[in-house]
């Protein structure tokens, strides 16, 4: 938080009660960690640093749990200004009535010092509840802080809930919303995105990091969860797959040199309802992953349309990227001020 | 032929302790559980069995059977005829975290002593289980103490070509495992392999490498006859335990390297994303990924795992020279 490159970019805090899986939340997202080998993670004593880059920069800092950051050795004014998002996990197996307190704690104070900050919760650890116990507890615990925040006057504040376990794909599907809500160019992206699947037979399009699995946009269809979990895991199949031969597709792919470095990643597959699941590698290590419904058409004819539409949506989103590098030194400025 | 004609239900009987983790690896390999649902299996009773039908016209007995003492006491005598008759394989699973070894080699040679009298023929295969839970330098001392002594004993009851892996449900250890086992079982293994050998070369393919379509197992490949086709003992017992040395491995070869473990994370990998298609409500049909690599299924029961040389060849040549050779295959 000293650096100052971490201005330049977007930020998003990690918070909450010790034990309540904040690092596991960092490693299995970010770090491709399997949600089981988290039990053996220490506890966290620094605050530690991701960074990512999608359309935008992103830094996510996770804090230790068991400090309290309202003593003055931190820096915590400047820290609160800087950030884009603070994410509040509470674990929900646990009993979580200090967990809202605190919460209301610490909405209080970033809502004080940098009012346009995005209040993010996540229900953890729900995997252990059953069906109707996780509406209840997402219920009670956005009743609980709804009361906390009247009574501290502060009922204006906008606060999101996420349900959230890190054993399916919630985890992601919460990051991506609030990853989302950090990228200024979103609107123009979904709308291009809308563009692009009336024109290509699409069902369903999602733009996505390839490391990290989140998807930084979509088009303006509802996400259904099954599709998004689908799809991501093609985006690992693609990984998996293509790195087993790596050596073999690349030595030969010499001649393919001429257009730049490496080949782009294209994948697809047809199911036995012939349903096309469609992946090609964009910039920046996004990869736009389409399910296709050919509804009888050629299937050939239906991935050259797909091809070409999608080719230029390519050019387009290079085009949201070179005039988004100057913006992001406005942007989170913007949010501080 | 006339005789796998009639042989065509194969008896495989699964043994081992309690805990060893036997109907895990059945509820993995044959019912696409997922290694974390393994956890929710409760303690085999008796005998459970499974029928599986295996590249058409092959049906699987697979026997799960339960571990605790009171039945296996029971399998030594009042049923022994009932379970050791036509056997075709044995798989013991040991579980390398057991604190009574002797008493799970004690077992083992009573199975193989009635196996010896009942059907001699059968092939043995032992599965050093949850190899996961030992440290990854440990492992490979570990498997060769133990074969040796498995080795000896099973010499001692006239079944003297053993057969080992070190397994894990974490890994792809088991899809290796298991492959090898069912290939076993396959009479006409040499055609495949020669078809597919051809095939290659009509194709210009890298490597071309035949699963089987609901349990993702390899049948054949065509890397160098024989190898990842039948069981070489000298060879598999060596390997060593999970993707502890495989770097090395592929840093020798010096030639284009492949992964020595390529065909189970494939199996693997293939699993996941069938089993991510019923999502959608769908089966796999097929994949093409950067032009080069062609995922297909060849007939009802067999998938054809392509790479390429040469990603400039058209999509619809690939595809048909596949729905072509179908035939050679039924």
């Amino acid at each position: 938080m000293e650096s100052a490159d971490v201005d330049s970019k977007a930020m998003v805090l990690l918070m909450g009660l010790r034990r309540c899986g904040k690092s596991s939340i960092c490693k299995v997202v970010f770090h491709n960690m399997q949600p089981l080998d988290t039990l053996y993670l220490e506890s966290t004593s620094n605050p530690s640093m991701e960074h990512f880059s999608t359309l935008i920069d992103l830094a996510v800092m996770e804090l230790p749990g068991q400090l309290n950051y309202f003593e003055p050795s931190y820096d915590s004014e400047r820290l609160f200004r800087s950030v884009g998002a603070l994410v509040y996990v509470i674990d929900s197996q646990d009993e979580y009535m200090n967990a809202i307190t605190n919460l209301a704690m610490i909405i209080e104070y970033a809502h004080k010092v940098n009012p346009s900050i995005n209040i993010e919760v996540l229900i953890h650890k729900v995997d252990g509840l059953s069906e109707d116990f996780k509406v209840d507890a997402q219920r009670d615990i956005m009743q609980r802080t709804g009361e906390e925040l009247l009574e501290l006057g502060l009922d204006g504040v906008q606060v999101s809930f996420y349900l959230t376990s890190i054993f399916d794909h919630s985890i992601y599907e919460a990051f991506s919303r609030i990853v989302q809500k950090l990228i200024p160019e979103l609107t123009y992206l979904e709308n291009m995105l809308d563009n692009l699947i009336q024109h290509s037979k699409i069902d369903k399009v999602f733009l996505f990091d390839i490391n990290s699995k989140i998807y930084v946009s979509t088009d303006s269809n509802p996400v259904d969860i099954q599709t998004y979990e689908v799809c991501a895991e093609f985006v690992d199949l693609t990984i998996d797959l293509y790195d087993l031969y790596k050596n073999t597709l690349d030595s030969k792919g010499t001649n393919d040199q001429e257009q730049g470095n490496v080949r782009e990643l294209k994948n697809v597959s047809e199911l036995g309802n012939g349903v096309l699941i469609y992946l090609r590698q964009m910039i920046r290590g996004l990869a736009l992953v389409a399910l296709i419904r050919p509804n009888g058409a050629d299937v050939e004819s239906c991935l050259t349309i797909a091809d070409y539409n999608v080719d230029i949506f390519k050019k387009g989103l290079e085009g949201v990227w070179a005039n988004s590098r100057l913006k992001p030194q406005e942007q989170p400025n913007q949010q501080i001020e | 032929m006339s005789a796998t004609q009639n042989n065509n239900r194969k008896k495989l009987l699964l043994m081992g302790r309690s805990g060893s983790g036997k109907s895990s690896m059945r509820s993995i390999i044959f019912s696409n559980y997922s290694a974390f649902d393994t956890r929710r299996l409760g303690a085999t009773i008796d005998v459970e069995h499974s029928h599986l039908r295996f590249l058409g016209n092959m049906t699987l007995n697979l026997w799960d059977c339960g571990g605790q003492d009171v039945f296996m006491e029971n399998y030594f005598t009042k049923q022994k005829d009932h379970i050791f008759q036509m056997v075709q394989v044995l798989i013991h699973v040991f579980d390398v975290e057991s604190t009574e070894v002797m008493k799970d080699i004690e077992i083992f040679m009573r199975s193989l002593k009635l196996l010896k009298k009942y059907s001699p023929q059968a092939k043995i295969f032992v599965l050093l289980h949850k190899m996961d839970l030992v440290q990854l330098d440990k492992r490979e001392e570990l498997f060769k103490i133990m074969m040796d002594k498995l080795q000896e004993t099973s010499a001692e009851y006239g079944f003297p070509d053993l057969v080992g892996f070190p397994t894990s449900i974490w890994d792809e250890s088991l899809y290796r495992a298991w492959s090898q086992i069912v290939c076993s079982l396959i009479p006409n293994m040499s055609i495949h392999q020669s078809n597919l050998v051809k095939f290659k070369n009509i194709v210009d393919a890298y490597e071309i490498i035949l699963f089987e379509k609901t349990t993702f197992l390899v049948i054949c490949s065509t890397e160098t006859p024989g190898e990842g086709t039948q069981i070489e003992p000298a060879t598999v017992s060596t390997t060593p335990t999970p993707s502890g040395t495989n770097t090395n491995v592929t840093a020798n070869r010096g030639k284009p390297s492949r992964d020595p473990k390529r065909f189970e994370k494939i199996s693997n990998i293939m699993k996941n994303y069938k089993q991510s298609c019923t999502k959608l409500k769908s089966g796999f049909k097929t994949l093409v990924l950067n032009d080069s690599i062609y995922v297909s299924d060849l007939t009802d029961n067999m998938v054809c795992f392509i790479v390429l040389r040469d990603s400039e060849q058209p999509q619809q040549l690939v595809l048909d020279n596949i729905s072509k050779v179908r035939g050679a295959f039924q």
